[in-house]
């Protein structure tokens, strides 16, 4: 469920639209960030908070691609390989990933710490190849730098 | 060329900084004006829009009508998804004030009272940086009730996209900040009579909105003159790909493609030769590199060269690129990004994937050639939205422009036609299409 001063948030975010409906992405973005993933007793939950079935809550979660409809482990890593990210190598960075994170694309390591992610364009093309964790990008990548990276995160 | 959207100012993201040079000076001006005579000015300045259509952007404006008990909206789109563009980043990052002023006038001129700034979900380190600026703004008496004391007031609110390149389509933004999937809607009603809730609605990219201070602060006669006169202003380039100096670029309209390519974005490494351009994001027209010399980024010098601007994302390719592989990635994206209402976009774009990888590999025929071509036009022209075409024109430019490259990789067993049988073995592997 969601705490108490989320449900403050969710109220605020109603105001800003006509519709309760209209809340329904900013409040699943609310859901995400509090338990790191969407379950279906949670689009329960939001669907009889914002008066919306519980169709329309699946539906929407499972169109979007960031809505995680099941747990991710510690760490998301995604990696760009779309054109401008390809022509400059995201393939060994793929490579990098996979090898020491022991997990690939759509996965999560065994231990639960990474799930590895090939993604769309992410809009850091000058920077390709690239990464992201979170919200944070890492950009101008080479294998070496990878796996400093994702050493640093051990 | 002086730069307008990004300029080369430390810390010019801050409100203070913005102010000292000249910030919502261009809002102070529109309010003093009567709202037509901001999109008359807007107008005359022949802005278009910068998000890919390159419509006029005072011309939409005018769509908006002036009598109406509905509510107004303005959704400004940066839901920037189209590989290979990452310029609508830069103007969070550097230059946020300018994005909000712009926001605020467009209200004023259309009278709307609020307005969403849609953005997609992966950039949420930007949003929060827009979201401080927005702020600020806000307690400064910018944006919000009575702004500046003229007794107008508009309300501006961030909405995060959460992974969905078709929300880039302005009917499917809307479905999206209705809370729904992001289905594009049948047109007509255009947004103009019938968008957000079912009121009137103007969806405008985040450059482009960016532009409308420059306008209202120097009027439409200076602006009108930078650059190329049928598509003037400045426009942000993104360059990436086989370059040495990969960015965003600030020029004006008009500049040579091989201009921005050498001189700005610093050639191609090892002094390669270019084979292959997409000049505009991957749903563009590919150019060939020996047809570049003299081609202008502009709307109708692309135009004339058998492409288009798009989002000006400009993706180099080397002369030792494989363009199959290129072409196979783009028709992947696209047949992931496809919302799955129109069949022959829903199942073309998996064809078109499907065949590709054959070539990818090397087991290409020479019939599957004709036969991409043929899905492409068949998807062409038939869907609700764009993203169909967006689909169909890399695949049938590739072909036209790049034939031996396909034959290059056509299995050797496969040289010829095939017989009807072996053709129908393929169309039967073609049927389930799954990721």
């Amino acid at each position: 469920m969601l705490t108490e001063e989320n449900l403050k948030k969710v109220e605020d975010l109603r105001k800003r639209y006509p519709t309760s409906q209209a809340a329904l992405l900013p409040v699943l973005w609310i859901v995400q960030e509090q338990e790191g993933w969407i379950s279906e007793d949670m689009m329960r939950h939001i669907g009889l908070l914002l008066n919306l079935p519980f169709g329309h809550v699946l539906g929407v979660v499972t169109f979007y691609t960031m809505y995680n409809s099941s747990p991710k482990g510690k760490y998301h890593i995604e990696i760009c390989t779309n054109v401008s990210c390809m022509l400059r190598g995201s393939d060994k960075i793929l490579e990098a990933v996979e090898h020491r994170c022991g997990a690939k694309p759509g996965q999560t390591s065994a231990d639960g710490k990474w799930t590895v992610s090939e993604v769309e364009c992410m809009g850091a093309c000058g920077g390709a190849p690239m990464l992201a964790i979170g919200e944070e990008y890492y950009e101008n990548l080479t294998p070496e730098k990878t796996e400093r990276l994702l050493e640093s995160l051990e | 060329m002086e730069r307008y959207i990004l300029p080369e100012i430390p810390d010019y993201h801050k409100l203070e900084v913005y102010e000292q040079h000249g910030g919502y000076a261009a809002l102070k001006k529109a309010l003093g004006m009567k709202p037509e005579e901001v999109t008359d000015e807007v107008k005359k300045s022949n802005l278009r829009g910068r998000g890919g259509a390159c419509f006029p952007t005072g011309l939409k404006w005018t769509f908006m009508p002036k009598q109406t008990t509905k509510a107004k909206y303005l959704c400004v789109n940066g839901d920037e998804s189209e590989p290979g563009t990452f310029k609508d980043r830069q103007i969070f990052e550097f230059n946020p004030h300018l994005l909000i002023e712009g926001t605020v006038i467009a209200c004023y001129a259309m009278g709307i009272t609020t307005a969403y700034i849609y953005i997609r979900g992966e950039y949420g380190k930007w949003i929060k940086m827009l979201q401080k600026a927005l702020d600020d703004a806000y307690a400064k008496g910018y944006a919000g009730e009575n702004i500046l004391g003229s007794g107008f007031s508009t309300n501006i609110y961030l909405h995060k996209g959460a992974g969905a390149y078709i929300c880039g389509e302005e009917s499917a933004l809307m479905n999206s900040i209705e809370g729904q999937r992001g289905y594009p809607r049948v047109k007509p009603p255009f947004p103009a009579q019938n968008g957000l809730w079912g009121c009137p609605t103007t969806i405008n990219n985040v450059e482009t909105i960016s532009n409308v201070p420059l306008i209202i602060n120097r009027g439409w006669e200076w602006y009108s003159k930078i650059g190329s006169p049928k598509h003037p202003g400045p426009i942000l380039v993104g360059v990436s790909g086989h370059v040495n100096k990969p960015g965003v670029f600030e020029v004006a309209t008009g500049e040579l493609l091989t201009d921005l390519i050498y001189r700005y974005a610093g050639g191609i490494p090892g002094d390669n030769k270019i084979k292959a351009l997409i000049p505009g994001g991957s749903s563009t027209m590919i150019l060939r590199g020996d047809a570049l010399e003299g081609v202008r980024m502009d709307a109708e010098s692309l135009k004339a060269a058998g492409s288009s601007v798009g989002t000006a994302g400009m993706i180099v390719m080397d002369e030792n690129a494989d363009l199959i592989r290129v072409i196979t990635r783009i028709a992947k994206f696209y047949y992931h990004e496809s919302c799955g209402q129109c069949t022959p976009c829903r199942e073309g774009t998996g064809w078109l994937w499907k065949i590709l990888k054959r070539f990818e590999s090397g087991d290409g025929q020479t019939s599957d050639i004709d036969l991409l071509m043929d899905i492409a036009n068949n998807i062409e022209g038939n869907t609700i939205c764009a993203l169909g075409d967006a689909a169909a024109w890399p695949v049938q430019s590739m072909i036209r422009r790049f034939r031996d490259e396909f034959e290059k990789r056509v299995s050797k067993t496969h040289v010829g036609s095939p017989d009807v049988s072996d053709r129908n073995r393929h169309t039967e592997k073609m049927m389930p299409v799954s990721s």
